[in-house]
């Protein structure tokens, strides 16, 4: 009854729904015999011309009416349709979503388990492991990662060694997908436009990059004061929360002084979804040794 | 009042020149959206968001249903309602406004939408302001229509007019119930309706303008060009009794099948799914009654272009009614729902029904409009339809096969339960099929250039006529 909120919904769908097969069948029923006669014109005429053959149905076509009237009767019994009745097969479209989930998981659940208890170092030796878990990169990481997993804009590059929140360890790696990762950055509005353009002079200068020395020393003051709390006094960020080192010229955005000045302007938000659940365990497992593999070759 | 003994033919002129007018825009734009999933470029992103896919997309399907498609109905609607019924406009002042509002109503749509004004929802992307005029116009269309059938001198009102009048009724309840919103500022709503309910309104209303808008309407329209071209008697009134009937009866049920497998309840999609199967009989009593009323004179087929334009109308009509209540099969639909399967068969109908049968009846009034029998050059109207033909066969076969290519692309899986394809490689694959639908549907805009220029040549130095009305025909023989 979920999908009615009170049994008048239900009856009320039940009648229309009767009546108005009921009204296709009649409207056959009506007409089956042949009424009408080849070659007799109706006695009306509009336009000077315009005239009506009074020709009976085609056969065929009344046939076909039926057909799909009766076919639509039997399908109400078979399918849930007839407001609140089930229908007789038991079909809902959970329970094949279920059923179909279940059988993938019984035949392909093997493969992957088989993997289970192996090392990822080991997992990253094994060219079928390898291929599988590539398979699975390309289904579910690249829409955000790229094919070749050098990332995007936004989307960090998983082929070299920087790891935004940990050391890159088959453990961390692991705990990424199985859970996720938030990567918030607040934004400082208060430092205003010159604020946030001085910051970002200190920060390219940070990874050795043109910049204006003046702004760069009244950015650094600001650093210290607004920054430093998550990205260290040096800048050479804190995994525990996430905050990018600023100094090693690796950029999951850009260097440019506006992108720079959009981010403390805006702050950033950053999200990578949690696969745990929706892959489970052992899929997870041989994606860790994949992705573990492509910055350890 | 003094009666009018003339027919009211200004405003059908209007709308029917305007109809080839916004033909050829709507088409073009059209034309323009397929070659920018080509070519990207010609998203012209550097000029600004204006012209990008998303925005000029809803702009081509507003200007070719209800700009083409609705100046092509305004102006066979008003025609042939004063024609069978032997009697002249009601109320002519708000058959004018219904012309300078639809344009208005059009010209906003041409703004809004680049702008990225819209309600999101599809094909009733305009805004609040702009439905608010399109209910007042509506409002006085029907009042124009109905008034011109009570005041027929006829006893018996002709089969055409129970079409368009079902579709001005209809279209009246699926736009007002639709576009109920909340207005926050003057360019910006929201729905009434939420979720799945706001899904289910909205393709209620999206299939209905199928049914009623792009179906019955039109219908309505074969129903008087085509025994008139033939010259024959309808072929069988019974069967147009038993057909109207059933099909704006079943119609109203049919929207679900758009939301298969999706957040609306089993019952609500099963319940979608077999009307719109019960559809395919009453939706093909149409065709039946249109193709066999040419029986004994078949041969005419062969040198009146006209005839050849609502026949091929009426075939491509049959074709994509039967072709729509085989994809609502959920099975079926699996495969080719979010495909370009879907996209060929609503150009189907559109390129092949809609707009043949209206260009068809087009090249029919609008000589007799100026006092001619016939358009300027009979070559130009044969080329336009071989044309046309080419440019739907082009159409529907490359999208039949990206559509089903991608459907098999998309379900295909390795041998260790992952995809076999990413999404953009379904992408990559399908270039050579749209470069071939932008040909076909470049031929089909090509046509109605041609169109235009021996619309152009047949009304030149013409006089637009004032034709006395007939008197109604004795009753009984």
């Amino acid at each position: 009854m979920a999908d009615f909120i009170s049994p008048f919904w239900d009856l009320y769908v039940k009648v229309l729904v009767a009546l108005s097969l009921l009204f296709c069948v009649f409207v056959i029923a009506m007409n089956m015999r042949a009424t009408g006669k080849v070659g007799e014109l109706q006695p009306h005429s509009w336009d000077e011309n315009l005239q009506e053959w009074n020709n009976p149905l085609p056969r065929w076509w009344m046939y076909l009416f039926w057909l799909t009237v009766l076919f639509g009767i039997a399908y109400l019994v078979i399918y849930p349709g007839f407001g609140s009745f089930k229908g007789i097969a038991g079909w809902s479209s959970v329970g094949q979503w279920e059923k179909e989930m279940k059988a993938a998981d019984e035949k392909y659940g093997p493969l992957y388990a088989k993997y289970r208890n192996m090392d990822v170092k080991a997992i990253a030796a094994d060219p079928e492991a390898m291929g599988m878990g590539k398979r699975l990169f390309q289904t579910y990481c690249m829409q955000c990662h790229g094919a070749d997993a050098h990332g995007a804009k936004g989307f960090p590059n998983l082929t070299d060694k920087d790891w935004l929140g940990g050391d890159g360890s088959p453990d961390y790696i692991k705990a990424t997908i199985t859970n996720g990762r938030m990567g918030v950055m607040p934004p400082f509005p208060q430092l205003g436009e010159e604020g946030a353009k001085s910051v970002a002079h200190y920060v390219r200068s940070l990874s050795g990059l043109a910049h204006d020395a003046t702004r760069a020393q009244q950015g650094a003051k600001l650093f210290a004061e607004n920054c430093a709390a998550c990205h260290g006094p040096d800048g050479k960020g804190n995994p525990l929360v996430g905050a990018p080192n600023l100094t090693d010229n690796v950029w999951l955005y850009s260097s440019s002084e506006a992108q720079i000045m959009s981010n403390v302007m805006n702050g950033l938000n950053n999200r990578m979804p949690a696969f745990g659940e929706f892959l489970g365990q052992d899929k997870v497992h041989l994606l860790t040794a994949y992705v573990w593999s492509l910055s350890n070759k | 009042m003094e009666a009018q003994t003339t027919y009211n033919y200004k405003v059908v002129r209007q709308f029917a020149i305007m109809a080839v007018i916004w033909g050829i825009v709507g088409m073009a734009v059209g034309v323009l959206i397929a070659s920018q999933l080509v070519w990207p470029q010609l998203n012209f992103t550097e000029l600004g968001e204006w012209f990008h896919f998303g925005r000029l997309r809803p702009l081509h399907t507003n200007a070719v249903i209800f700009a083409f498609g609705g100046c092509a109905l305004f102006a066979t609607s008003y025609y042939v309602v004063q024609r069978t019924c032997h009697t002249s406009l009601f109320a002519p002042a708000l058959a004018t406004f219904t012309f300078w509002g639809w344009q208005v109503v059009i010209l906003l749509a041409a703004i809004t939408l680049p702008l990225g004004i819209t309600t999101g929802k599809e094909y009733a992307e305009l805004e609040w302001p702009i439905d608010i005029l399109i209910t007042l116009i509506w409002v006085a269309y029907a009042i124009v229509f109905f008034g011109t059938i009570a005041k027929r001198k006829t006893s018996h009102i002709y089969v055409a007019n129970w079409f368009y009048g079902s579709f001005i009724i209809a279209v009246a309840l699926l736009h007002i119930v639709n576009s109920g919103e909340m207005p926050v500022t003057l360019w910006k709503s929201y729905s009434l309706y939420a979720g799945a309910a706001d899904a289910m309104v909205q393709w209620w209303y999206g299939h209905n303008a199928v049914g009623f808008y792009l179906t019955a309407a039109f219908l309505g329209m074969m129903y008087y060009f085509v025994p008139k071209q033939a010259g024959r008697p309808v072929y069988s009134y019974r069967l147009s009794v038993v057909h109207f009937w059933a099909l704006i009866f079943t119609y109203m049920w049919a929207g679900p099948h758009h939301l298969h497998y999706t957040a609306l309840p089993d019952w609500t999609q099963s319940l979608g799914m077999i009307f719109s199967l019960i559809l395919l009989a009453p939706s093909w009593g149409g065709m039946i009654n249109g193709i066999m009323t040419l029986s004994g004179v078949w041969y005419k087929l062969r040198d009146d272009p006209i005839l050849k334009f609502l026949i091929v109308s009426l075939s491509f009509y049959g074709m994509s009614t039967f072709e729509g209540p085989m994809m609502s099969v959920k099975t079926v639909n699996a495969l080719s729902h979010y495909t370009d399967w879907t996209v060929g068969h609503v150009h189907s109908g559109a390129l092949g029904w809609v707009g043949m049968v209206s260009i068809g009846s087009l090249y029919y009034l609008i000589p007799r409009l100026y006092g001619k029998t016939e358009m300027w050059s009979k070559e130009l109207v044969t080329l336009h339809f071989w044309i046309a033909t080419i440019g739907i066969v082009l159409y529907i076969a490359s999208m039949w096969i990206s559509g089903v290519m991608q459907g098999l692309m998309w379900r295909a899986t390795n041998a260790d339960g992952t995809l076999t394809y990413a999404f953009i490689e379904s992408v990559k694959a399908s270039y050579p099929f749209w470069a071939i639908r932008a040909l076909g549907g470049l031929l089909y805009v090509s046509g109605m250039v041609i169109m235009l220029y021996n619309v152009v040549k047949t009304i030149a130095g013409a006089q637009p006529v004032e034709e006395r009305i007939l008197p109604a025909p004795a009753a009984a023989h």
